[in-house]
């Protein structure tokens, strides 16, 4: 059931939020074994919550858009009273004393959290395979990654465990697990969503956004949490668009270009079943009215490279706050420094520490020019070129994934190649525009394939348009 | 692009990021760094001359608020999450004396 039949339900009494809940709860004891999706399960923290839902209910009250929805959140952002982790052994224990943003919101609209998800420690990765506390699995196929960073959000969604989840997308770990687990997923216009209590790895970068199994209900939890936050000083003071009153309005006259540098031969890796289901998407747009070609975005395919300096370079200075003196984790020793080392060392994981080191590298001496600097000019001609597109499109169309989902320790001896996964959704974070993955068909391994739809700042209205009309026309998904 | 990072350069930025690496971390970490900045080098087909850099994708400008007093952190809250505390503060170890 959707999370807005669920709501409804709740709020007019033809259900409990407790029975909802229970439900939910009995499907993650059955499968989340298997899964792990979780590194939390909060079943008497939920249950308390879902009977003051039915309490409110029962006394007349409305108690707001998500009223009993269950909903689970990456583990990345600041629940108080609640461990927080970022899947990583640095802050394993650590309570935050204050919620996010975004947690208090979905507390606000009704909405009962059953858990925090696992995820890539501090969302650095595209499998869930970096998580100090193991991987999680794809519940389509348990061989498989669910992808990554927020896997645990995706995997929970597609695994019915919850309706709704919040992930964070740096560079594409939103709408990448979206597309490997065959859900929707959201990376909002940079800005709409607050980031306050998100824990920081790329701060130009970072936003927080929905998973959900459709685009009405990624639509509905996107209004929820979206809005000016006086608490973060990137938060956009505009009031955020209506998304539910649009999704039914099409794409008639709609003007869509498919980047032909991550949709074809320009960029190795691209599979042929992946491209494939593209053109039929494509093909339904033009269907329903809208007028769809090919075009160029040419910097698009240094997006890559200038991330993976931009991004570590913010990570580095970002992950500076972990020397054992105000949270998580300590490793004692007879001086501060080689506490703030032996700390660190034995708290953060590889990929942390490759990402830390390429970032301090980048801004180091001698060569933040070469690195950093290049890599921010980059930026600018990404911009400049979305630009240029936007003037000619409303919007834009890719593959999410170059791949289906991969297996389980495909690509974790070789970082390089595993970053290769993030090609098609990097540009969007660089730009801070838009986009979202919606599921579009299986390829020949039966798994699921995502479109990408991507659009121009404050852009959410039309892209949640298209992204109704491929849903809509989608062929059947996988099974799970 | 530059001169590839050599295993001298690792463990200068580890130093600096305040880690601890074993001679095998180095050598593997030394590859890997090498690669994906390899990767970067494609950046070099470029002409970025007459390009300003783009550093965040908002135009942000400063943010003030009216000063009034708001909620704040409870300190004893604070204080309960770290490691090591006396008398209402952060404890740590020495920080003289160690050659800095």
């Amino acid at each position: 059931m959707s999370a807005r039949h669920l709501a409804e339900a709740v709020r007019s009494g033809a259900r409990s939020a407790r029975s909802v809940l229970d439900e939910h709860l009995d499907a993650i004891s059955a499968r989340e074994p298997e899964i792990h999706a979780f590194n939390v399960v909060l079943t008497e923290e939920a249950r308390a919550a879902a009977d003051e839902i039915d309490r409110r209910v029962a006394a007349g009250e409305d108690p707001g858009p998500l009223a009993g929805v269950p909903v689970a959140v990456k583990d990345n952002m600041c629940t108080r009273g609640i461990p927080t982790t970022c899947s990583s052994r640095i802050l394993e224990g650590w309570i935050p004393p204050y919620d996010a943003t975004v947690v208090e919101r979905l507390a606000a609209a009704g909405a009962v959290m059953v858990g925090k998800t696992n995820l890539d420690e501090f969302a650095m990765g595209s499998s869930t395979e970096n998580s100090a506390f193991g991987v999680t699995r794809n519940p389509l196929d348990t061989t498989k990654v669910p992808g990554g960073s927020s896997g645990g959000s995706a995997a929970a969604v597609a695994a019915g465990f919850v309706p709704l989840s919040l992930g964070s997308d740096t560079g594409g770990s939103i709408r990448q697990p979206a597309a490997l687990c065959g859900v929707v997923g959201v990376k909002p216009t940079y800005g709409a969503v607050s980031r306050y209590g998100l824990v920081a790895f790329a701060s130009s970068l970072d936003q927080i956004g929905p998973f959900a199994r459709t685009v009405s209900d990624a639509a509905l939890l996107l209004e929820v949490i979206s809005g000016h936050d006086p608490l973060d000083s990137t938060s956009i003071p505009e009031a955020p668009a209506d998304l539910t009153s649009v999704l039914d309005r099409g794409v008639e006259g709609m003007r869509i270009g498919i980047i032909e540098e991550l949709s074809g031969d320009v960029l190795e890796g691209i599979a042929g079943d992946v491209r494939a289901r593209l053109g039929e998407a494509a093909a339904a747009l033009e269907a329903a009215g809208a007028t769809v070609e090919t075009t160029s975005v040419p910097s698009t395919v240094y997006g890559l490279s200038a991330y993976y300096v931009i991004a570590p370079a913010e990570a580095s200075s970002n992950l500076a706050r972990y020397d054992g003196v105000r949270f998580g984790l300590r490793v004692d020793a007879a001086t501060s420094g080689e506490m703030h080392t032996a700390t660190r060392t034995a708290g953060f994981g590889d990929e942390v520490k490759r990402r830390i080191m390429l970032g301090t590298y980048a801004l180091s001496a001698g060569y933040y020019d070469a690195y950093y600097g290049k890599s921010q000019k980059v930026r600018t001609l990404i911009v400049d070129d979305f630009a240029r597109a936007y003037g000619r499109y409303d919007l834009l169309l890719s593959p999410t994934s170059p791949t289906t989902a991969f297996s389980l320790g495909e690509k974790t001896a070789d970082p390089m190649t595993m970053y290769l996964t993030d090609v098609c959704t990097i540009p969007s974070n660089l730009a801070g525009h838009p986009s979202m993955s919606v599921p579009f068909g299986v390829g020949d391994d039966g798994m699921p394939v995502g479109v990408q739809v991507l659009a121009p700042a404050m852009g959410e209205p039309a892209m949640f348009r298209a992204a109704a009309v491929l849903e809509a026309a989608a062929p059947p998904g996988a099974a799970a | 692009m530059t001169e590839r990072i050599t295993r001298q350069d690792v463990a200068h930025v580890a130093d600096l990021a305040r880690l601890s690496l074993t001679d095998d971390e180095l050598d593997a970490f030394t590859v890997q760094l090498a690669d994906i900045l390899d990767h970067a080098a494609d950046l070099d087909a470029l002409d970025l001359a007459d390009v300003s850099p783009t550093a965040h994708p908002l135009p942000l400008v400063n943010v003030f608020r009216d000063d009034v007093i708001g909620p704040t952190s409870d300190r004893d809250e604070v204080l309960a999450a770290a490691p090591s505390v006396e008398d209402s503060q952060f404890k740590v170890p020495p920080v003289l004396g160690e050659g800095l």
